[in-house]
């Protein structure tokens, strides 16, 4: 978008002097290898049929998830607790846990009502994911 | 209500003549804000000032400017709002003993839907956002905010929400659906026409502002802190925004994406909050909240914030237990995020999930305690000072007590049960947004008023409005308390058990004298600027303030500072002056300043346009407007030169000024 | 108050007389990562509502009948592929090569169309075969989810074109470094989502 600041000019423009890091060729490749890699074990599988237990299949895709999820934060979006004297990295944890607020307690609230209110329905359909 | 003509044309979408209300009530309001308008435009044009305004304000990026008009809004906005109660007040006395009283129900429900709505989004934000936009730049030693086209932009959206809000008021109707409007009442079936998408479209134009001036103050404040201002040294105020715009950042998206499942739900026919095919309505109100409960927050924190420098100044001490305050913010702030299911322990999650979220309910009130004791020891043993803002603040912490304690009885699940929606818990949250919020903002616009104008604001009719206003308020919301505690709910139209009328009579005298209050706050906003010249601050700092903004001239020059402040502790300016610093004399440098722009408003009203289309389906006007808004927004982004340097003459001449001002002061 | 013309010790102590120099834009990073935060809520927002309602197929289809796992999996190779020429144009910016730079962005930006083609090429089937996003409460916020990462990725993708357009004539200016930061963390932040939008809608719904 388009935002503006108003400080003084500076003579050493540059992006490296608050901590922000560019990367190199050697780290995005890295990432992009680690990425691949932990894509394509889940894809594969899911795609196989997966294991007898559906609930470890479930939680091994998810863990690939997060794994990958924290891959990209580091070779991609450069996240160090450094750059802006660590606001960037708080906005994140502070973030992450509002969402996990936000979506465990949703499906806890909600899988609670439906329990209490409509207990004719089928609970297994009511459940949250890895079921 | 006439029957509407459902019938859409491709030209003007679902719009007629079946649009204009024939309702004599909101007829004549029609005809009274038609000429009344008239003549606000005429005279504006009488006297040539459109330019000045469009050059000066409408388009300025200077923050004080653009909290100075945020707060405009939420005064001309609150008449509105309050308009609106006064006619339920009206209408719950009349409807006895067989009266229908004098509003039909289509009516009387539009208007306690847009009162809320009003109320919330449209008085009580423009103020907590005017007044953080004002001073919280002035309170780091910042020149301005970070972003200042953004802002610009923020504020005219927030505008554009209004204008719709208001636009419904003459065109169509609103929504009748309170001012969550929870589905499936505020889906299609039930409300079919365009009251809930003027909701809808007003929110959503006026919440990108929101959200987006969130981000401005929040990364403001980070960042462009005068040097030596470490966190453990910001004023509370500054503390509170900051807390405030945390807040802002990560809840009003939730609010923004719920209500664009419900649109989707209303324009697409998809299944999120409808009874059929899966959808689930609870989840919208489950969603609702989680943004619902942080806004609470956003609303009291910044005035949290005003409390406290007021007391501090007016005491002549130091904050008592500046950090525990701190802590206590920023505690309520984490905690804000699990206590939204107290706004529907009826809806039936069972005993664990509200166990867990009555038992955090009642943890959040000890922060907000620990508060009100810092408060009182602060002014304990100090020598206070009761000018207004003062008077404020000290009928604050007595009546927002009384709403704070009436609020952890309906934190026990049980207890809540009894007095759901009933009018306990209207008299509870109008105890703490008007015991706390609103009494706030007087306090605020009383203490920061001869910053921003460079005269005080007149004692005498000040001292009138306040007493109406605590009075009235007290008179207004202590019957609905012993009503709702006997059974009444909200929301109601007429009565049968007249025993219950001498309740609603009390509350009627209440709100009378609450506009006596706003009447008396407008002659004293008259009288003030009348007089001006009787009661200046040459000085700028006509209260012994203790913080940053008292250290520049009043009104401050565009640029605030000639040179930034360096920040040694808590309460700078107290120290300065302690320490018998003087105005440097070095030579004045460049100041480098960004450029004024009408960008925002063309955004702004693109995106009103496109709201306005939306809700008559007129489909072209929608498409040509959005296309129009990325137009205007990549042109913009087009346009690299956006700042220039104020030249050193000015800037000596602007402090040249200044300093014949404290000469002749100190002579 | 007195104004007397001698600068005390206490005066230049108190005020910043000399001139400093703060970069230029210093802002402007964080306030981007701190919109995505904000984004990023949104999107919590409709993974609650697919967490909730993701179930509720109303004896319509679900996953396992509308969803082809290779396509998603041709979907995620584009997305990721263009992360990293993404990345690659980055590179040559700091390295001040701006042919290059645009030769990435270009590759970038044909990626980012491909994987907004299958996108449509999917929505557009299951609407075919009766799945349409008011079908069930399930398809609705399935469509929402999925419709909303790939709203992201069309206005990062005007984006896109306007930098482009945006270096070919200002050259690698600082503001132009800036708007590419902001760019590259938007883009990098869409394929984030798209982790979470693969496994939770697409892998959790075919086991």
């Amino acid at each position: 978008m388009s935002t503006h600041s108003i400080e003084p000019h500076s003579h050493h423009e540059g992006a490296s002097h608050d901590g922000h890091d560019h990367g190199s060729y050697k780290s995005y490749i890295t990432g992009f290898v680690l990425s691949v890699i932990l894509t394509a074990i889940p894809f594969a599988l899911v795609m196989t049929g997966g294991l007898e237990s559906r609930a470890l299949t479930a939680v091994i895709v998810i863990a690939f998830a997060v794994v990958q999820i924290l891959v990209h934060m580091v070779y991609f979006l450069h996240m160090n607790s450094r750059s802006d004297e660590g606001w960037t990295m708080m906005s994140m944890i502070f973030t992450v846990v509002v969402v996990v607020i936000m979506l465990a307690g949703s499906l806890w609230v909600m899988y609670h009502l439906n329990t209490n209110m409509m207990p004719q329905m089928d609970h297994n359909q009511m459940q949250g994911f890895g079921s | 209500m006439a029957t509407i003509d459902h019938s859409t044309t491709f030209l003007l979408g679902r719009l007629n003549w079946s649009a204009v209300p024939t309702d004599p009530i909101v007829l004549v309001t029609f005809v009274v804000v038609a000429i009344g308008g008239a003549a606000a435009l005429g005279a504006l044009t009488y006297y040539r000032l459109w330019g000045y305004l469009w050059k000066e304000w409408f388009t300025s990026v200077d923050h004080k400017k653009i909290g100075i008009m945020y707060i405009i809004l939420a005064i001309i906005m609150l008449v509105r709002g309050f308009a609106d109660a006064v006619m339920m007040r009206i209408q719950q006395v009349w409807a006895f003993n067989g009266s229908e009283g004098y509003l039909n129900a289509h009516h009387y429900d539009q208007i306690f839907t847009a009162h809320g709505v009003i109320m919330i989004f449209f008085v009580a934000m423009p103020f907590v956002t005017g007044l953080m936009n004002y001073v919280v730049p002035l309170q780091i030693g910042a020149r301005d905010v970070s972003f200042p086209f953004l802002n610009n932009f923020s504020f005219w959206m927030t505008v554009g929400g209004a204008v719709l809000v208001m636009a419904s008021l003459f065109v169509g109707e609103f929504a009748q659906t309170g001012w969550l409007a929870f589905p499936p009442l505020s889906g299609l079936g039930y409300s079919p026409w365009v009251g809930v998408d003027y909701y809808i479209w007003g929110l959503q134009v006026a919440g990108v502002g929101t959200t987006l001036s969130g981000i401005n103050l929040l990364v403001t404040i980070i960042k462009m802190r005068a040097p030596g201002m470490t966190l453990m040294r910001m004023p509370v105020f500054t503390w509170t925004s900051l807390c405030t715009n945390i807040l802002i950042v990560a809840s009003f998206p939730v609010l923004t994406m719920t209500l664009i499942l419900l649109t989707l739900d209303r324009y697409v026919g998809t299944n999120f909050f409808t009874s059929e095919l899966g959808g689930n309505s609870m989840m919208y109100i489950n969603l609702i909240w989680i943004w619902g409960h942080p806004e609470v927050y956003i609303l009291i924190l910044p005035l949290f914030g005003v409390f406290s420098e007021v007391t501090s100044t007016f005491c002549g001490k130091r904050l008592f237990g500046y950090s525990s305050m701190v802590y206590a913010t920023v505690c309520i702030t984490v905690l804000s995020y699990i206590v939204w299911l107290h706004h529907f322990f009826t809806m039936g999650s069972g005993a664990s999930v509200n166990a867990f979220f009555g038992i955090t309910t009642m943890i959040i009130s000890v922060p907000t305690g620990a508060k009100i004791f810092n408060w009182l020891f602060t002014m304990y043993q100090g020598r206070v000072r009761y000018d207004l803002p003062m008077m404020w603040t000290v009928a604050f912490m007595l009546t927002f007590t009384v709403g704070g304690m009436t609020g952890v009885l309906l934190a026990v699940p049980p207890a809540d049960f009894v007095l759901h929606n009933s009018l306990f818990l209207i008299a509870h949250f109008h105890n703490v947004i008007i015991g706390g919020v609103l009494f706030g903002c007087f306090a605020a616009i009383a203490y920061w008023w001869p910053k921003a104008f460079g005269f005080k604001l007149n004692v005498f009719w000040g001292k009138v409005s306040f007493w109406c206003w605590v009075v009235g308020f007290w008179a207004a919301f202590m019957p609905l308390y012993v009503l709702g505690l006997m059974g009444v709910t909200r929301r109601m139209r007429v009565f049968d058990d007249p025993d219950l009328r001498i309740w609603f009579i009390i509350a009627a005298l209440g709100a009378a004298l609450i506009a006596m209050g706003i009447a008396a706050f407008f002659i004293q906003i008259g009288v003030s600027i009348w007089k001006r010249k009787e009661n200046p601050d040459l000085s700028g700092d006509p209260w012994d303030g203790r913080t940053l903004e008292w250290a520049t001239s009043s009104p401050p020059p565009a640029y605030n500072f000639a040179f930034t402040p360096v920040v040694h502790g808590l309460d700078a300016w107290a120290e300065m002056k302690q320490e018998g610093q003087k105005r440097p004399k070095a030579a004045f440098m460049p100041i480098h300043m960004p450029r004024y722009t009408g960008t925002g408003v063309i955004l702004a009203g693109l995106s009103t346009v496109c709201g306005f289309a939306l809700v008559w389906y007129i489909w072209w006007l929608a498409a040509l407007s959005f296309l129009g808004i990325i137009v205007v927004a990549i042109a913009h982004t087009f346009n690299y030169d956006r700042d220039y340097y104020v030249p050193v003459e000015e800037v000596s001449a602007v402090e040249g000024e200044r300093d014949l001002q404290l000469a002749k002061l100190g002579a | 108050m007195s104004t007397t013309a001698h600068p005390s010790a206490a005066a230049t102590s108190y005020w910043e007389t000399e001139p400093h120099h703060h970069p230029e834009g210093a802002s402007t990073s964080l306030g981007f990562w701190v919109y995505l935060m904000s984004d990023c809520l949104m999107f919590a927002v409709l993974f609650a509502v697919f967490g909730v309602l993701g179930q509720s197929y109303a004896a319509g289809p679900g996953p396992k009948v509308l969803f082809d796992l290779t396509l998603v999996a041709i979907n995620t190779a584009f997305l990721l592929v263009s992360s990293i020429t993404f990345g690659f144009a980055m590179l040559a910016m700091y390295e001040g090569r701006q042919s290059r730079m645009q030769v990435w962005l270009a590759i970038t930006l044909f990626f980012g169309l491909a994987f907004l083609a299958v996108e449509l090429y999917e929505f557009h089937h299951l609407i075919e075969v009766g799945a349409g996003p008011q079908r069930s409460a399930f398809l609705s916020s399935f469509f929402a989810l999925v419709g909303t990462h790939g709203l992201h990725v069309t206005f990062g993708s005007i984006w896109l074109v306007t930098m482009m357009v945006q270096i070919h004539r200002k050259g690698l200016i600082p503001a132009n470094q800036r708007r590419m930061n902001c760019l590259s963390m938007f883009w990098h932040f869409l394929d984030v989502i798209w982790i979470g939008v693969f496994t939770f809608v697409y892998l959790l719904g075919m086991i």
